[in-house]
Formats: C-alpha cells, sequence, structure tokens
C-alpha cells in the first residue's frame, strides 16, 4: 500500500471517530449538566434547610396585637426583642471594638514580620509558619487558662486591673488570628515582586517606614482585608477565652447565656450576626475590587 | 574625569566568590555594559554599586565620595530592572514622581518635571494610567522615567529589556541610548545579550566566573578578544582544532592542509591548538564575488550543510578527514542570484592569516579549554 493510501486510510479513521464521538459527547451533555445541577441543589439545600429551619424558628416567637390583643404567629418578636436588648448592642459593640484592636495589632506584628522573613531571612520561613500555626496545636482552654495563670499574679498582675482582662483578651485573640493573618499577607507578599519594589524604593531614596507605608501595605489590601474579615469572624463568634477572661461582655458568651434563657431569640441573633458576616464579606468584595489586576508580574502583558 | 570607580571590588556568598578584584573606572557620562553569561557576577556587581548588596573587600567611589558601605537610599542612583517593579498601587505620574516626593519637593516642581519624563518617554498622555495597563514595553519606558526623575548621578540598569519581545527590544535599545546622550549621564549596564552591549556601550566589560575578561571599546572586544572566552562568547566563532608546524613563521596545519597565522606564538612542532575564526572572515570561493588576497589562506572542503538565517547564508563546511578533520560555519550575505552549492559538494575557503587568532591550552589563557570546545565542536 502506498504511503498517500496509508494517509487516506488513517484520515479516514480519523474522521470516523471524530463522527462517532462527536454524538457520544452531545448525548453526554445532559446527562453532566444534570449531574452538576443535582450536586449544586444538593449543596445549596445543605447550606439553606438549616438556614431557613432557624429563620422559621425565630418567627413562632408570638407577638401581641396592641388593639385586639390577639397573638400574632408567625412575627418578628424575637428580632424586635433582640435589638430592643441593650446587652445586644453592648456585646456587639465590645466584640467589633476589641475585633478592630486585634486587628490592628495584629496586622502590625504579621506585616513587618512577612515582609521582612521574605525579604531578608526566606530561609525562617518555615519556622514562623509554624508558629504561626501554634493556634491550631493549642486548643484556646488551655491558651486561656495559661494567660490567666501567668497574668493573676506579679509581676504581671493583670486580671486585677481595670482593663487588664481586655487587654489580655486582646493579646489572645492577637495569637488566635495568627495562623490566618500571616497566611493571608503572605500570599498576598507572594504575589507581588517584594524585593524589586523595595529596592525600586530604595533607589529613589524611601527609607524603610516609607517604603512599607507606601509600597508595601497598599500592595496588600486585598490580603490584609482577607486576613481581617477571618480575624473579625473568629473575635465576634468566640466564646472559650472570652467566657474565662472577661464574662459574657462579649459577643460569644452574650448569645450562650441568651441561648440559656429564651427560647427564639437566640435564632434571631444567629442571623443576625450571619447577616453581619455577610456585609463584613460584602464589604471586603467591594473594598478589594480596585486591588484586582494590580499587582503585575514582569512581562505579562 | 572618572566619576564611577570600583578598586578590587571583591563579593563572597558564604564559600561561593561572587565576583572577585573587579577594577573599573568610568568616565562622566560614559555608558558601560557588563556582558557575561548568568552566574558570572554581572549583576551582583551592579547590586554592589547600586547598595543593595556590601563588597567583602574593595571600594567604590562616586564623584569621588566613598560609597561602599552607604545605604542604597543616601546614594542617588537610579535604578531600573528586568521586572519593571513599578508600584502596582501607583499611577505612572505617581511612580515617576515618587522620587521627587521622597525628597519633599513642591508639587507644582514634581508635575512639571514628571510631564517633562513622559514627554523624553513618549507616552504623555499615559500619566493616569496604573502600570497593568501599560504594556511591557510602555512600562519600561515608566521604569526608566522614574529611575532618571531623581536626577541620578549614576544609572543603573539590570537586564531591562530580557522580558520584551524581539522587536520591542531593538526599539527600546534606541531609545535608552538616545535618552543617556541627551542626559550626558554616567549609565552602568547589565546584559547578558552580546548584540545589545555591542550596540549601545562605549566600553564593555565581559565577565566570567567572577572575573573581569577584557575591558575595551565594542570594536576592540569584538575584534581583537584578548582571551579565548572573549573570543567564544562574542559573536559567534569557530574554534578550529589543528596542529603547530612552525610557531615562530605562524605555520600550522588544518585538516592536513598548511595554513599561517599572521602572528607568531607558542609551542612545539605537532603540538595541538585550536585556530579561532570568525564566519564572516571566512569565504567560500565560487559562490560570491572573490574578496581573497593573493596571501590569503586557501583550503579545500566539503560542504555539509546550508542554512537560511534571513540576510545571512551560513554553510557549515568540512576540512579534512578522520581525526584530522573540522567544521567550520562560513556566513555570507544573501542574495537572490547566489549559487548555492549543494551538501556533499567539493569547495574551497579563503581567510586571512591575520583573522587566525590561535588558542592553545598552555597559552595562560583562562576561562576555557580552546581545544576541548574545538573538540567538542566536531
Amino acid at each position: 500500500m502506498s504511503t498517500g493510501t496509508t494517509d487516506r486510510l488513517g484520515m479516514a479513521l480519523n474522521v470516523a471517530t471524530v463522527a462517532a464521538s462527536e454524538p457520544e459527547r452531545r448525548r453526554r451533555r445532559p446527562l453532566s449538566t444534570a449531574g452538576a445541577w443535582l450536586i449544586f441543589i444538593i449543596g445549596f439545600l445543605y447550606f439553606f434547610v438549616p438556614l431557613f429551619a432557624t429563620f422559621e424558628f425565630s418567627l413562632r416567637a408570638a407577638k401581641r396585637d396592641p388593639v385586639t390583643d390577639e397573638l400574632i404567629k408567625p412575627s418578628l418578636a424575637a428580632y424586635e426583642n433582640t435589638f430592643a436588648d441593650p446587652a445586644f448592642w453592648s456585646s456587639l459593640a465590645y466584640s467589633f471594638t476589641v475585633g478592630l484592636i486585634t486587628i490592628a495589632v495584629s496586622l502590625l506584628l504579621i506585616v513587618p514580620t512577612a515582609y521582612w522573613v521574605r525579604l531578608r531571612v526566606p530561609r525562617l520561613r518555615p519556622a514562623v509558619e509554624f508558629v504561626t500555626l501554634m493556634p491550631f496545636v493549642i486548643p484556646p482552654v488551655i491558651l486561656v487558662f495559661g494567660i490567666i495563670r501567668i497574668y493573676s499574679g506579679p509581676p504581671l498582675a493583670l486580671t486585677n486591673t481595670p482593663n487588664g482582662s481586655d487587654i489580655l483578651l486582646v493579646g489572645a485573640y492577637v495569637v488566635l488570628s495568627f495562623p490566618y493573618m500571616y497566611r493571608a499577607v503572605d500570599t498576598g507578599l507572594a504575589a507581588m515582586d517584594v524585593r524589586s519594589l523595595t529596592e525600586a524604593a530604595q533607589s529613589m531614596g524611601a527609607g524603610w517606614p516609607r517604603i512599607i507605608w507606601q509600597v508595601i501595605f497598599p500592595n496588600l489590601r486585598a490580603a490584609i482585608l482577607s486576613g481581617a474579615f477571618l480575624t473579625l469572624a473568629i473575635v465576634i463568634g468566640e466564646y472559650t477565652i472570652a467566657t474565662f477572661l472577661v464574662g459574657t461582655k462579649p459577643f460569644g458568651p452574650y448569645l450562650s447565656l441568651l441561648g440559656q434563657n429564651k427560647a427564639y431569640e437566640p435564632a434571631a441573633v444567629s442571623l443576625i450576626s450571619f447577616g453581619i458576616t455577610w456585609a463584613a464579606m460584602g464589604m471586603l468584595a467591594l473594598l478589594g475590587r480596585g486591588t484586582r489586576g494590580r499587582v503585575q508580574v514582569a512581562g505579562a502583558r | 574625569m572618572t566619576f564611577l570607580e570600583l578598586k578590587h571590588v571583591r563579593k563572597d556568598f558564604g564559600a561561593v566568590v561572587a565576583v572577585q578584584d573587579f577594577d573599573l573606572d568610568a568616565e562622566t557620562g560614559e555608558f558601560v555594559s557588563f556582558l557575561g553569561p548568568s552566574g558570572c557576577g554581572k549583576t551582583t556587581t551592579l547590586r554592589m554599586i547600586a547598595g543593595f548588596e556590601t563588597p567583602t573587600a574593595g571600594a567604590i567611589h562616586i564623584d569621588g565620595r566613598d560609597v561602599t558601605t552607604m545605604p542604597p537610599n543616601k546614594r542617588n542612583v537610579g535604578m531600573v530592572f528586568q521586572s519593571y517593579a513599578l508600584f502596582p498601587n501607583m499611577t505612572v505620574a505617581e511612580n515617576i514622581g515618587f522620587g521627587l516626593k521622597v525628597r519633599h519637593r513642591p508639587g507644582g516642581e514634581i508635575k512639571r518635571r514628571v510631564g517633562e519624563l513622559l514627554d523624553l518617554i513618549h507616552l504623555p498622555d499615559r500619566g493616569d494610567r496604573y502600570p497593568y495597563q501599560l504594556s511591557g514595553g510602555q512600562q519600561q519606558r515608566v521604569a526608566l522615567a522614574r529611575a532618571l526623575a531623581i536626577e541620578p548621578s549614576v544609572l543603573l540598569l539590570d537586564e531591562p529589556l530580557s522580558a520584551l519581545d524581539a522587536k520591542i527590544r531593538v526599539a527600546l535599545r534606541h531609545e535608552i541610548r538616545q535618552i543617556q546622550r541627551q542626559l550626558g549621564i554616567t549609565t552602568v549596564y547589565v546584559t547578558h545579550d552580546q548584540e545589545e552591549a555591542l550596540e549601545l556601550s562605549d566600553r564593555i566589560v565581559v565577565m566570567s566566573e567572577g572575573r573581569i575578561e577584557q575591558v575595551g571599546s565594542p570594536f576592540e572586544i569584538y575584534n581583537f578578544p584578548k582571551t579565548g572566552f572573549v573570543a567564544s562568547f562574542v559573536g559567534t566563532l569557530n574554534a578550529i582544532p589543528a596542529r603547530i608546524e612552525d610557531a615562530a613563521s605562524g605555520q600550522l596545519l588544518l585538516g592536513g592542509q598548511h595554513i599561517r597565522s599572521a602572528s607568531p606564538f607558542e609551542g612545539a612542532r605537532g603540538d595541538a591548538v585550536a585556530v579561532a575564526l570568525r564566519p564572516e572572515m571566512i569565504s567560500l570561493e565560487g559562490i560570491e564575488a572573490s574578496t581573497a588576497d593573493s596571501g590569503d589562506n586557501r583550503v579545500r572542503a566539503t560542504i555539509e550543510e546550508v542554512s537560511f538565517l534571513g540576510a545571512v547564508v551560513r554553510f557549515k563546511v568540512r576540512v579534512g578527514e578522520g581525526d584530522e578533520s573540522a567544521r567550520i560555519d562560513v556566513d555570507t550575505f544573501n542574495n537572490p542570484n547566489l549559487a548555492v552549492p549543494s551538501t556533499g559538494s567539493p569547495a574551497t575557503i579563503t581567510f586571512p592569516p591575520d583573522a587566525c587568532l590561535v588558542l592553545g591550552r598552555d597559552t595562560g589563557i583562562r576561562g576555557v579549554d580552546a581545544l576541548a570546545a574545538a573538540e567538542a565542536m566536531l
């Protein structure tokens, strides 16, 4: 058989294969689409059903009609009661304040550390990563007992001072934020050419404070926001450390206390905190929007 | 007048010697290129001038000031990086004006200077763009403008064109040279691209394994290489194994045929050497108008391969047979009337005696075993 004949035969076989595989692919497509939809629906129900159940339960709190004096069900009474409770607002404000201070302290510690490790001592990165992972290894209850033991007697008897426990709470939360904040910041640093940016700024006369504040920080905005958001979410919902250090002042212990005394309000508060979380995520997406695509890779265009 | 001076500069990274015994005097407004392969120490030397690395030994002076241990932000040295290193959070204008802002110059002055530099780099209407909105070539021009904004005493460029495509690279290197001449700024340019170095530089420093191999003008470096390394690294080079017949009169045997070098060399009759010959110095008789002189070397060869490289046609020819044979590249300018011989046909190559550079194992030439390189080419 000549080479030309062999080629033509090969082409015919290829065409036949293509022709056979095309309808097969078409046949498979509806099945795979249905499978994808099924997975999506299962996933959606998995997340949505508990939320809906909580919401439905929170509406079961009866409300008395001021005119007819009849009990109205379903109602938003649980939400009204929650918003009318000063303890709700004070616990939320306390936790937000602690959260924001935690974020600030954590950033001041983590950003220069992660930056310096990447720039000057990259060989120390595994050690720093290990240290930042410690909160995953040490249970919060051990951490808080350790803190109380050290800071309840001389020379650092902070638990006996007016704001000592609040300071200790921030300190404990800063430690808890390490794994999230370090990873977020380190990933942000990995996305930019830290060394060249630093050296470019240095060659133009900039000192370290200006480099960190004007060059590194702005380019880490999205990463910092992710770390900050995760930290805030942890602080808002944390229970163990907060209870042992400052009692029911923070939002987590308040929510727990509410669950022990009331029926429908805890469900309402859970949904409100969920809403706050979603609002925070929306804010994160909004603030981080301008930074997308700005971190360049040399020669990418 | 010497403006940039490096005296016996050495840099060690642990047990590794990155740069050693580096001496250089650059005049005001001079364009000096560091040329060499990866890992030869050229970027380390540049980084020492910029202040990003501190020399292990030696001294660096800029305009008479000893800057050896001075921090980089105090040196007033402009640097352009291979990766552009533009600040992604700042606009083009903010990037260019950054150094002036650091120097607390008035807002009006910064605006005027940024405008001037945007005109200089031919991007007058791109001031409010972000770096990611520009092409690679435009970004590198902005990086150049940013480095020039502070009116640096020395401009350092670290392989600034490596990340760009070929056409933009050529256009931008003309632009860099033009701007450098216009401003008269002392410039050090690091590259591994010999064409870039040859075109841009007033002087080239060829480096290998942390040492200077040769310093000279592009003409000197290309035509009169002092070492085997320079000869082989700059331009295309035939390194052809040969045997000495009479060293004093420059007589050699190449593929069993007699040739002559213009200069005498050291060695005994029968010693193995390598003859370095540029492809463009060799002519192929019969396919182009003969320019051969009666005193030129004439060697019989066989055509083995013909390659079209655009403007140039490269012939690979074999001289001699068996152990004594050698393969040689011969370049000819392409033209439609060229009578291209077929592979396997006999041919005669000619080259002038002064085009032969004889490299031997025992000539004291450092950095390359010329004979081994020649044998490897076979």
